[in-house]
């Protein structure tokens, strides 16, 4: 009764794919894989005869800027992406999550493919995602395709990927002028060492006036979500008092947190939300205003 | 893309080896390497025990396949070290930080220190200059419980100068004895820290023997029950499983236990299930993994009997008995004075309830032991464990056999704080090695170790303090319920101590308290650093604080004017005749936090460039009882022999659990001896070669061992001396022993010499002798309950971010009467570890039951303080000699976590007005008391 029976390093996505096909089931897909192997061995998630290892796929690994694009690979140990000099220019909120992941130790093998992955409500690289309003590229039997990151989930623990689908990396545009993110969290000292609640804000003023804003929290919901009537508050006013206290509101009206036993109960979090709000959307304000 | 072998590069070696299924690179380094210095602490990706450096980046072996390291460079710790030199003549050259380690004290246990040092090295090897900050994050998740984390971040930052000038590291300066002699209270490096720097330190799953089979244990894991079927037969019938035993196995007595033999060996059919930790049937396989299937073959069905969950429910008439001799486990009282007379004396009276959690011990080696057999047929059993003859006597009653047949060979403790004090795999591992008659390694994973050792008892107490306008303390009463769990364990002393410490370290004349020591269907509770007093001091602390506003005068004030000196009495009626430094440790305090917060310390400050986060001190107190007292014999044997090469070797039973035994016993002897540390060496925990040094609980060992090996050595002089004397034909004044000789008169003659002539005449150069401390009384007599006890205070600042409810605790100022400092490196690593494990009390640890389940269930869940924790400390020794202490020294290793909590919740309320009645900290219940403030303000 081990973990696995077969572990195989696929150096190429058609031959990842092909192994998929062809291994002894059941099997997966695995990266970094410290969440999965975890959860194997301690029996939350049935034992594989077959892991198929997607770490030396050269452009899985890649951290590139390709045209009017930033391309993360999904099997990039996210201690990468937050210390390149190129996430900390075009998305600060991605260098600030992927830095609060697990600990430094499990950030040299964890990946942003496993974080999406795993589609867990709360999971810290995809709420920045989220925010950067990233688009997913994956690889199938039938080749590549790309979806929207917010359509890569049917519910929490549960991915819209198919079974032999590859999530070969993440894009999203790089920074222009006049725009910035920004990442952050509560975490609570005791019991499960799960974010209580994280947020991720990107917005694009003009002169005074925010012109567009993508606003993520997480845990809400079953799916990740964006809190577009929150957005709705902020998008072509300018960021006053008022503004924000408006927006605050909005949270209460319209986003939907719940109470999680022995983490935070519901009002807590709708506390948070509203003090973490004010504060995340403040410093991506003051980083889209830094001229380049 | 399919090989068959994995070839990698382990320390500049290359390796070819076959795969093996499911095989983690930890399996690898430390199964087919015997790297052993590659540890495993929780196997679940949170210590970072297992940290090994795979092409320049810090990674976790016990979470990374095998075959994934293919054609990978990995560096572990045992590859730090170079050997230099030619063949015959070469010596190992440390690490710059193996060596920096060493000097700061940041080894203690040692267990974590492979990971420790290798998750720096990777660090130092990206950024030879870091920053504080760079070091907090980098070793973020590399835990360490003795929580040496301000010496390893000094050690860092030793090793990264020596990196960058080439210079051996900087010595750290470190606080010596006032009264220090020529050896003891100087500083010294622990005999153990190269072998613990270097991965050679041998704990005990890192031994292998042939043959050597794996045992599981299948847990009831449900609280209540009567078991009525157990089916093993699945389990026998598995290929490579070699014994399944069941409550029928048990040869002889059917419980074990400290003192109270009340703990099943296994629970039978018929019998009652009285907590989820409780053992229903052990298997031994080939391997661990079959053993791991085996127990999921073995089924069982019980009837569910109704959970009993808390004390406080305990103790209801109309709860269910979970003991035929019911659930009260001890009523322990203390008296002094009329009570009711105190309050009528009394200005003003206060009353309050606390309530204090569960917490496990979580020392990063989990329990392990093995049992063989040897050709002679007796058993033998490697442990770490805190109670060597304890373990030899309960092991032999359930065997059946003469204790003299039995031998525990203490290894290595990777940490104990307690919780290695009850039996945990000895008892099963010698059944199934008595069954198989192999070798049998039982080694509990993260899960098992924290569903069944005991915790830290769960109490509730009633706290009603009556003074004088003038904040004279008239009258305490109290009340309290402790969760002993679902066996005794050493409950009834926990909580003894929580019960006679609960008035605090102050003269009170008149004194009423009750304590129900409760059994439950919660995983036992036990010893536990601070060993009740913990529990009380928060309570009366709290209270002490609550008092000093009530009466609008300075809390420091209020606890001078009570605090015990020399001539109190104590509230069972001790009169303290010496070594009370409970004022000087206050004053140094009150100075050093005038200095630093100038004279308003207690009153809220918010920050100026962000007002939601708001600072203040917060200060308390204590004491805490040196050795067994109350009536228990407390003894020590030792035993010193001058072996044929010249060197002393001192031994004795008593345990190493990371404190610094080997180092006080080794600085006494040397003392003693007239020899520097070089030429003593220490051995500890073997029944067959080592006197009892009886258990390592009570903050003892210094004292009573301490004392054991200063008469040692005092009879080993001796007998020397008349040997020499007699020999040499002089006066025996005229002899005196010197670094490895004895000067004879005008002649000087090497130990060794001596030694080997001894033994040609067959004279065995060895003393023994065993320490008896003086007579206590129990409880309830009167007179001197314990030999001595310490004192402390303590100064903690927080910072309360008064939107989320986050704390943070920056600086702790410390000042502890240690009566003498015979170890002050080890003193610094107790003092820091304890202020940081007293952070983890307030902030952090939560042991959560629902029911009799443990929510807790892995180190994911229970978490500890990591290095981010560590506060600025600034800490004042403070001296004042017992008469009877080795130099006058008590102990240390209790009392310097007690009155952490307490000043950590004291400075929160007087940060943000809200009173912390019940532990841990919960910060989400801090914003809303704010919130609840603001609505009547």
């Amino acid at each position: 009764m081990t973990i696995w029976k077969d572990y195989q390093l696929a150096y190429s996505l058609s031959e990842a794919v092909e192994a998929y096909n062809q291994a002894e089931k059941p099997v997966r897909f695995v990266s970094g894989g410290t969440d999965l192997l975890l959860e194997i061995q301690q029996g939350s998630h049935p034992t594989m005869k077959t892991l198929i290892d997607l770490n030396h796929i050269g452009e899985m690994r890649e951290l590139k800027m390709v045209g009017e694009q930033i391309f993360i690979g999904a099997a990039v140990p996210v201690s990468q992406i937050t210390n390149s000099p190129l996430i900390k220019k075009h998305a600060m909120a991605v260098a600030e999550a992927t830095g609060l992941i697990g600990g430094p130790q499990v950030r040299n093998s964890a990946t942003l493919g496993g974080n999406v992955a795993h589609a867990l409500p709360a999971a810290d690289g995809m709420i920045s995602l989220v925010a950067m309003d990233a688009t997913a590229i994956t690889y199938s039997h039938s080749g590549y395709s790309k979806k929207k990151i917010l359509e890569l989930f049917l519910g929490p623990g549960e991915s819209a990927l198919a079974n032999d689908e590859i999530l070969v990396g993440f894009e999203f545009s790089i920074k222009k002028s006049g725009e910035g993110s920004a990442f952050n969290r509560v975490m609570r000292p005791q019991g499960v060492a799960l974010p209580i609640l994280n947020h991720a804000v990107w917005l694009r003023r003009k002169d005074h006036v925010i012109e567009d804003i993508r606003i993520s929290f997480g845990p809400s919901g079953p799916v990740p979500t964006r809190a577009m009537l929150v957005e709705e508050i902020f998008r072509g006013n300018k960021l006053t008092a008022e503004t924000i206290l408006r927006a605050k509101e909005t949270i209460l009206e319209t986003v939907k947190f719940r109470t999680s036993r022995m983490r935070a109960t519901a009002e807590y979090r709708y506390h948070l939300a509203q003090a973490l709000l004010e504060k995340v959307v403040k410093i991506a304000w003051n980083r889209a205003g830094e001229t380049e | 893309m399919k090989e068959m072998n994995i070839k990698i590069t382990v320390n500049d070696k290359e390796y070819s080896l076959p795969v093996i299924e499911g095989e983690m690179l930890s399996d690898l380094l430390r199964e087919r390497l015997r790297l052993t210095g590659t540890k495993i602490g929780c196997n679940e990706s949170e210590c970072g025990a297992c940290t090994v450096v795979i092409d320049g980046e810090p990674v976790l072996s016990c979470s990374y396949p095998a075959v994934k390291a293919r054609g990978k460079k990995i560096t572990t710790i045992e590859g730090l070290a170079k050997n230099v030199g030619e063949n015959g003549n070469s010596y190992l050259v440390l690490h710059p930080l193996q060596d920096a380690f060493i000097q700061y004290g940041a080894v203690q246990c040692g267990f974590c220190i492979p990971g420790q040092i290798m998750t720096s090295y990777a660090l130092l090897e990206k950024n030879p200059n870091p920053e504080i900050k760079d070091i907090k994050y980098a070793l973020k998740d590399t835990l360490c419980r003795c929580a040496g984390y301000p010496s390893i971040i000094g050690a860092i930052r030793a090793a990264s100068e020596s990196i960058t000038s080439g210079k051996p590291p900087i010595s750290p300066v470190i606080q010596t004895s006032r009264i220090g002699k020529r050896i003891v209270g100087q500083i010294s490096h622990r005999p153990d820290a190269i072998a613990k720097v270097t991965g050679k330190a041998i704990y005990s799953d890192d031994i292998q023997f042939e043959g050597m089979l794996h045992a599981r244990v299948k847990r009831a894991m449900v609280p209540a029950g009567i078991l009525t079927e157990l089916d093993i037969s699945e389990a026998l019938a598995l290929p490579g499983v070699q014994a399944v035993l069941t409550a029928k196995d048990v040869p002889n007595a059917k419980t074990h236990g400290l003192f109270i033999k009340d703990w099943p060996v296994l629970v039978d059919t018929g019998e009652q299930i009285r907590y989820v930790g409780d053992a229903i049937a052990v298997v031994a396989a080939d391997t661990r993994e079959i053993a791991s299937e085996a127990i999921d073959l073995i089924k069982f069905r019980f009837e569910p009997l109704p959970v009993v969950s808390s004390a406080v429910q305990a103790h209801l008439p109309v709860t269910r008995k979970i003991h035929e001799s019911g659930n009260l486990l001890k009523h322990i009282k203390v008296q002094k004075g009329i009570v009711s007379e105190g309050f009528n004396e009394a200005d003003l009276i206060l009353e309050h309830t606390f309530h204090t959690n569960p917490n496990d011990h979580a020392f990063i080696e989990p329990e392990c032991s093995i049992a063989r057999l040897t050709d002679e047929g007796r058993m033998e059993i490697y442990v770490g464990s805190q109670i060597p003859y304890s373990d030899r006597e309960q092991v032999a009653a359930v065997l059946g056999l003469p204790e003299n047949q039995v031998r525990i060979i203490g290894q290595l403790i990777g940490g104990g704080f307690g919780g290695k004090e009850d039996i945990a795999g000895q008892i099963h591992a010698a059944m199934l090695t008595m069954k198989t008659k192999k070798p049998v390694k039982l080694l509990f994973d993260r899960q098992e170790s924290l569903i069944v050792h005991p915790k830290r008892h769960a109490t509730q107490i009633n706290i009603k303090v009556g003074a004088k306008n003038d904040g004279q303390l008239v009258a305490v009463q109290t009340e309290l319920h402790g969760d002993t769990g679902a066996y005794a364990s050493l409950g009834e002393k926990v909580m003894t101590r929580a019960t006679t410490h609960s008035s605090g370290p102050y003269e009170v004349p008149h004194v009423n308290i009750d304590c129900y020591a409760m059994y439950t269907n919660n995983p036992p509770a036990g010893a536990f650093r601070g060993f009740g007093v913990m529990q009380s001091a928060f309570a009366v602390e709290s209270m002490m604080d609550t008092l000093a506003e009530a009466l609008k005068l300075d809390p420091i004030e209020l606890r001078k004017k009570n605090a015990l000196r020399v001539g109190s009495v104590t509230n069972t009626g001790q009169v303290l005749k010496d070594s009370v430094g409970l004022l000087e440790c206050i004053e140094k305090v009150e100075n050093a936090l005038h200095e630093k917060a100038g004279p308003n310390p207690f009153v809220p400050v918010p920050d100026p460039d962000d007002p939601t986060i708001v600072r203040a001190w917060g200060f308390a107190v204590a004491y805490k009882n040196t050795g067994l007292g109350g009536g228990a014999p407390d003894k020590a044997g030792a035993e010193i022999e001058l072996l044929p090469d010249g060197r002393f070797e001192v031994r004795s039973a008593s345990a190493e659990l990371g404190q610094g035994l080997p180092t006080v016993l080794q600085l006494i002897a040397s003392e003693e001896l007239g020899q520097g540390t070089q030429q003593v060496q220490v051995l500890l925990s073997d029944t067959d070669l080592t006197p009892d040094g009886g258990p390592t609980t009570a903050s003892r060992q210094t004292y009573v061992t301490g004392n054991a090996v200063k008469y040692t050595s005092k009879a080993m002089r001796d007998l020397l001396t008349s040997e020499l004397a007699e020999r040499y034909d002089v006066s025996p004044e005229k002899i005196e022993f010197k670094e490895g000789l004895a000067q004879i008169d005008r002649q000087e003659v090497q130990l060794s010499t001596i030694s080997q002539n001894l033994r040609k005449d067959g004279i065995t150069p060895k003393a023994s002798y065993t320490y008896w401390a003086p007579e206590t009384k129990p409880l309830g007599q009167g007179g001197d309950m314990h030999v001595a006890f310490s004192f402390a205070a303590q100064a903690a600042l927080v910072e309360v971010n008064t939107i989320t409810g986050e704390v943070k605790v920056p600086e702790v100022i410390v000042a502890n009467d240690v009566g003498f400092a015979i170890n002050p490196l080890g003193l610094k690593g107790q003092v820091e570890g304890g202020i940081v494990m007293g952070i983890g009390h307030a902030l952090v640890e939560d042991f959560i039951l629902e029911e009799g389940r443990v929510i807790t269930d892995r180190l994911a869940k229970y978490r500890i303080p990591s290095i981010y924790y560590t506060p600025e400390i600034t800490s004042f020794l403070v001296e004042h000699p017992t008469a009877d202490g080795p130099y006058g020294a008590k102990g240390i290793g209790e009392i310097c976590l007690i009155p952490t909590i307490p000043a950590i919740t004291n400075a929160i309320y007087n940060a943000i007005g809200v009173r912390v009645d019940k532990l841990p900290v919960d910060q989400e219940k801090l914003v809303s008391e704010l919130q609840k403030h603001k609505q009547f303000a």
